[in-house]
This record gives C-alpha cells, sequence and structure tokens, in this order.
C-alpha cells in the first residue's frame, strides 16, 4: 500500500484521497502500551510481595539451667528494683517488690495497659537507683497461651526493657492469684 | 526532509512479544507465591513489632500449634537443606539402628517438615502423599520427659550443621506449658539464645 501512495506522490492531493478510500482495508493496529504497563505494574507487585512474605523473628534469651553440680548462685537481685508479672491469658497480675506482694492486675491495652504500669514503676525505680536500675520478672500462668507470651516480650522491646528475666511460677504465686481471683468473685 | 518527517511519525514498535513475556511472568510469580510454603502444620503466627527477618539458610524450624484438646501441643521439626536432612537421617540410623533404603531417604530429604516419633518414620516414609498428610493432621513429635524426641533432633541436626540457628513457629493458641516443655528442651541442648517467628505489626508511637 506504501508503494501506491508513493508511486501517486506526483499529485498529492490524489494521494490523500486514494489514502482515505482505503482506510476500511488497513488492518486494525491495537496500541499495546497500556497493557504492557498494567502487566509491568502487577509483575512488579508479584515481585515485591514475594520477598516481603518472609517471615519476621523476635529474639529470645533465656537463662541457662543451675544445676546443684554448678555450684553458683542465682544473681541477687534488690526486692526495690524489681517488679514481678504473672502473664495470664489477656491479663498480667503484678506486683512491687518480693515481700508482702500487693496483687494487682493489668492486661495489654495499648494506653492504660501494662505499658503505663511499666513505665510508671520505671520512673519510680529511676528516681532512686538511677537509669535501667529496673528489673523485670516474667512468669507465665499455666493457663496463658503462646500469644501473651509473645506479646509481654513485645512490651519489652516497646519500652526499650533490657533487664528483664523468664522465671518459672512459684506455688505460692499461684496461690495469690487464686485468692485474688476469689476476693474479685466476691466482690462483684 | 519531507522523507524524514513522515518516517518520525510512523514509528511503532510492536509491543505483543513484549505483553507475552510480561504475562508469562506474572504467572510465575502468581503461581510461586501461592505455593511458596508447602508447610505440613499450619500455623497462625502471632503479631510483634521485632522486624528482622527470617534468615532464609542454616536454619531450623521447630512447629508448634494446639491439638484438637486443644490443652497440649504439636510439634514438627524442619531444616532448610536437603545436605542437612539426608545428615540427620544417618544419625537417627546410627543412634537407633533402623535401616531406610535409598527410596526412604530420597523423600525424606525432600519432606520440608516431619512431625512422628522415631519409631514410626519408616511406616510414615512408605505411606502415600494423601495417607501422609492425613497423618499430619493427628501426628507430632513426642516432647515429655520421658521421651523427649525433640531435643534429639535437635542435637542431630546441630551435629549436622553446626552453624544452624534455631527458630520457633508457633500458633498463637498454643498453651504456654507446652511452649514452656519447648524452652526447657532447648535449655537442656544448651541453646539460649533463639528466636520466634512473628508477623510485623506496626510500632505504636511513644
Amino acid at each position: 500500500m506504501a508503494a501506491e501512495v508513493g508511486g501517486d506522490s506526483g499529485a498529492p492531493k490524489k494521494g490523500k484521497k486514494s489514502g482515505k478510500a482505503h482506510k476500511p482495508k488497513k488492518r486494525p493496529r491495537i496500541d499495546m502500551t497500556p497493557m504492557v504497563d498494567l502487566g509491568f505494574l502487577l509483575l512488579t507487585f508479584f515481585v515485591l510481595t514475594t520477598t516481603m512474605s518472609t517471615p519476621n523473628t523476635m529474639p529470645v534469651v533465656v537463662p541457662p539451667k543451675i544445676t546443684e553440680k554448678d555450684d553458683v548462685e542465682p544473681p541477687k537481685i534488690s526486692e526495690r528494683k524489681v517488679i514481678t508479672l504473672l502473664v495470664s491469658r489477656g491479663k498480667i497480675y503484678y506486683y512491687t517488690g518480693i515481700e508482702k506482694p500487693d496483687l494487682q492486675v493489668t492486661d495489654f491495652s495499648p494506653k492504660t495497659g501494662i505499658r503505663k504500669v511499666l513505665l510508671d514503676r520505671r520512673a519510680e525505680v529511676e528516681a532512686n537507683y538511677g537509669k535501667d536500675e529496673m528489673i523485670v520478672i516474667i512468669k507465665m500462668m499455666a493457663d496463658a497461651q503462646y500469644r501473651d507470651f509473645v506479646d509481654i516480650l513485645d512490651e519489652m522491646a516497646v519500652i526499650n526493657q533490657k533487664k528483664y528475666a523468664l522465671v518459672d511460677i512459684t506455688p505460692e504465686e499461684e496461690e495469690l492469684v487464686s485468692e485474688y481471683q476469689k476476693v474479685v468473685e466476691k466482690s462483684s | 526532509m519531507a522523507k524524514f518527517k513522515a518516517k518520525k511519525h510512523n514509528i511503532a514498535i510492536d509491543m505483543t512479544p513484549m505483553v507475552d513475556l510480561a504475562f508469562l511472568l506474572i504467572t510465575f510469580f502468581m503461581l510461586t507465591v501461592k505455593f511458596r510454603a508447602p508447610e505440613s502444620l499450619e500455623v497462625q503466627v502471632p503479631s510483634s513489632i521485632a522486624d528482622t527477618p527470617l534468615p532464609a539458610q542454616d536454619i531450623m524450624v521447630i512447629s508448634v500449634a494446639p491439638d484438637a484438646s486443644g490443652k497440649w501441643g504439636r510439634v514438627f521439626f524442619g531444616v532448610d537443606s536437603k545436605h542437612t536432612r539426608l545428615s540427620i537421617l544417618e544419625k537417627i540410623q546410627e543412634k537407633y539402628g533402623y535401616v531406610f533404603d535409598e527410596r526412604e531417604k530420597k523423600l525424606f530429604s525432600v519432606l520440608p517438615e516431619i512431625g512422628v516419633p522415631f519409631e514410626q518414620l519408616k511406616a510414615y516414609l512408605n505411606l502415600s502423599e494423601t495417607e501422609r498428610k492425613a497423618f499430619d493432621k493427628t501426628a507430632s513429635i513426642p516432647i515429655d520427659s520421658t521421651n523427649n524426641q525433640l531435643g534429639q533432633w535437635i542435637l542431630f541436626a546441630r551435629y549436622s550443621n553446626p552453624k544452624i540457628r534455631i527458630a520457633v513457629r508457633s500458633d498463637e493458641k498454643t498453651p504456654y506449658p507446652v511452649i514452656a516443655r519447648i524452652i526447657e528442651t532447648l535449655k537442656d541442648q544448651k541453646v539460649h539464645r533463639f528466636n520466634l517467628i512473628t508477623t510485623l505489626e506496626a510500632q505504636p508511637k511513644s
């Protein structure tokens, strides 16, 4: 067709006219550019989602077991710097110090929950003993779930609390919690 | 000059092969995204603010999910490389005296996660794929204090690959005593540093 047009170039007007007349015969051409755009957009999306779906990890360090033959005493800490958390399912019982524990309860809610308790206690310890002196003792209760465990470790990361320890719960503390629950049931 | 202008107007590249290629790649990525993780144990991991990605190599994953009763858990074990898996299987042969043939070894080396007691391993490898899937729905590696085979798995894996790191991938509803048991097992193996696999959640402000 181009050859035809070229051949008519001597009379341009005529050539144009003949071009118009031939138009319906021309093969329809689809502009593929938007399709390519879309294609590569989707491609980018899938490439990114594949790499982003790698799971994340949270590091945990646990204290080594102390057996009798090790001949080492567990480190001693001042009760004035300590807060003990007894983590139950979605609930945290906590007390400060070691002797005559006054048990209180809180939860994981972001503003009023355990974070506030920890920050208040930290301010208190800091005022008396200086920075980074607070020690958090975490004791998981039997009815807790894995989610609670991750949540409490997360709280440590959020408030940037470096000194914390994961310790087994004692029967006395379990007793304390069940007594507390009884009192709450009576009063309600 | 007139010729030049005419040429400039007519530049049109045939995009068809490009489109073909793009859609081929899309199809490839769509499929790989869907089938990337064929894990035997279905686990809903909890979210946390931790943002360190899980290393792809030299890693063993201990998967935990609550069992049917919801009171105790089921435990699966997986390592990343074929080589380590084969080496673990050899250690099992040595220690327990089971003999695995080539076919069983080959199958073991491609299974990403295993959750059967050592005694049933040979029988498990001889099941068909659908039977294995059905078996995986109730099976678990024993972690009781009297018969703690998870400890053995960890020991074998660390012998096979000394650089290996440990990650725990647990369902958020797993009862804590199971987790405590696993941490205890790790402590017994002198592992005091490990990772918990989580999904990312936005860090709260202030």
